[in-house]
């Protein structure tokens, strides 16, 4: 699904303070796959994803989806394929607009926005059914400004809104960073169940080796801009969670 | 009474260029100085057409499609060119006056005895129906703006552009092209703007080179009352925050009138004008400030 094809990244290039952020990664993703990437701050796990989802672009190197060349597509036409879920809860969503205008326009997010009202009774029940799975008691709160939601809620929705249209890639950049432990649970665990029900291409960026190691099936640990260890999923199973902390030792 | 029935007819035509700050300022968050040029070019664009016998359904289009042109060369150099936004406004505004002057050919230009928006509805021969057949038309035209609006901005498209001024990573993220959105936006006011222009070049029956000078206030003061009200009484469904935002105008031309009516100097009017904004704006700070002294 995802191909990485020598993908090189300098920021600065050239000047004094140049830094090497991805140094000819070469990595392919098939689809359906749950990948984790783990390694310290500043190893290019966030550029690695920016790269795929466009925010960033590569110094070198190809980036394509099924096949299909994508390294020049600017971010918001790769939403096509990709759905995001950002670091800070504020990212995701628009704080102003209803939980109910949010959901309209991640269920929107492939095609074009035209003069039609969509918030429609209909698309009413459909978001009230999604975000009851969530249990959170949130279905009543539609109409509610989405800023006024916790991080934990503002992000598990931002999970709905991931699949609210067709979607091939899910990014999340550490979902859960900014939350306390209980709603992290709650949001990883939303996030794995989507994944697993719409068939998602996932890549999971996490600082908490725990969650690595409880969620996803391959491993990747970055270290300076390269790819330091790759395990499989039947790799990974075989991983105690002491073995893996040593790696950070 | 007339006195009071002209800052309301007043504040009617004004209200265009209010509900077009309201989408830069409020909506996109872009402090768009290009009003006080796109004004003026409204009303220029009038009086060249109402001289020239055209006829009203033919000079709004022309109108709005001018102001948009205006609003989409700021929205232009503000997202290709990565200009801050308020200095891609005073270019196109400053560009703007030399424009209309070529336009206009001179710096006044009388609109009397011409057929326009507000001879549409003779009610009587009677020279006291004037004003009101102006209300009944004025209140007219807002009221279609307002509906326009309201379902503008409730629409798909319409969600995409209060996403856009509210959380520009989440539009990237769903496919949404925030310089595209900015730039219609842009267009969006400044054609309300120029049609306020259009508006008030008719009820005062001239267009004048410097009409617009200080405009931009006017309408920021209009949107900041409306915004208060807004916050004050909660007010969520999008119709009716329009429609504060013409009370707002509303509110801000009877300040005005009644500062004059005080016997202020005229000259003094901007100077009124800016410190009745500033009092606006400055009001929560200073009433917070006195509660924690």
């Amino acid at each position: 699904m995802i191909d990485l094809v020598n993908i090189s990244k300098q920021f600065n290039k050239g000047g004094a303070n140049a830094v090497s952020a991805l140094s000819n990664i070469s990595l392919s993703v098939p689809k359906g796959q749950f990948l984790v990437l783990i390694g310290a701050n500043g190893s290019g796990k966030t550029t690695l994803l920016n790269v795929i989802a466009g925010s960033v672009q590569p110094s070198e190197g190809a980036v394509r989806f099924d096949g299909q060349e994508v390294t020049r597509l600017p971010e918001y036409k790769r939403s096509r394929w990709i759905a995001r879920v950002f670091q800070n809860p504020l990212s995701g969503t628009a704080p102003d607009l209803s939980i109910l205008d949010n959901f309209r326009l991640a269920s929107l997010r492939t095609s074009s926005k035209g003069l039609r009202i969509g918030v429609t009774p209909d698309f009413r029940r459909v978001v009230r059914d999604r975000i009851a799975t969530l249990g959170m008691g949130l279905e009543n709160k539609v109409d509610q400004p989405m800023g006024s939601l916790s991080g934990g809620q503002r992000q598990a929705l931002t999970l709905l809104m991931s699949v609210m249209d067709h979607t091939d890639i899910l990014l999340l950049d550490e979902p859960t960073a900014a939350l306390d432990p209980r709603s992290a649970q709650i949001v990883l665990g939303t996030a794995d169940r989507l994944i697993k029900e719409h068939g998602l291409t996932a890549i999971l960026i996490t600082h908490q080796l725990k969650d690595a190691y409880h969620y996803g099936g391959r491993l990747i640990q970055m270290e300076e801009g390269r790819m330091l260890r790759d395990l499989d999923a039947g790799a990974k199973a075989a991983l105690t969670p002491t073995e893996m902390f040593e790696w950070f030792g | 009474m007339e006195f009071y029935l002209s800052a309301v007819l007043l504040g009617l035509c004004l209200s265009s260029v209010a509900l077009g700050i309201f989408i830069s300022m409020k909506i996109f968050q872009i402090p768009d100085i290009t009003t006080d040029g796109s004004y003026t070019l409204g009303a220029v664009v009038t009086a060249i057409l109402l001289m020239h016998h055209m006829p009203v359904m033919v000079a709004i289009p022309v109108v709005l499609i001018a102001g948009a042109i205006a609003g989409c060369l700021t929205g232009l150099i503000h997202t290709k060119l990565k200009i801050d936004a308020l200095l891609s406004g005073i270019l196109v505004m400053t560009a703007l006056y030399s424009v209309n002057l070529v336009i206009l050919g001179r710096s006044n230009v009388p609109l009397i005895d011409i057929s326009g928006i507000f001879t549409w509805l003779h009610l009587s021969a009677a020279a006291s129906s004037d004003s009101f057949s102006e209300l009944i038309v004025s209140v007219f035209v807002v009221s279609v703006l307002v509906a326009f609006l309201s379902f503008l901005l409730r629409t798909d498209f319409g969600i995409a552009m209060r996403a856009t001024g509210n959380s520009e990573s989440m539009t990237r993220a769903l496919g949404i092209n925030n310089d595209k959105m900015k730039i219609m936006g842009l267009a969006i006011a400044n054609a309300l703007t120029a049609l306020g222009g259009f508006l008030v070049a008719q009820y005062q029956s001239f267009t004048d080179i410097n009409m617009g000078i200080g405009i931009v206030i006017t309408g920021l003061g209009s949107v900041l009352i409306a915004d208060r009200l807004i916050q004050w009484f909660g007010i969520r469904p999008i119709a009716l925050q329009l429609l504060m935002v013409i009370c707002g105008s509303l509110i801000f031309q009877f300040v005005l009138a009644i500062t004059l009516s005080l016997g202020v100097d005229p000259n003094l009017l901007k100077l009124v004008t800016a410190l009745f904004v500033l009092a606006i704006v400055g009001a929560p700070v200073l009433g917070r400030l006195r509660k924690t002294a």
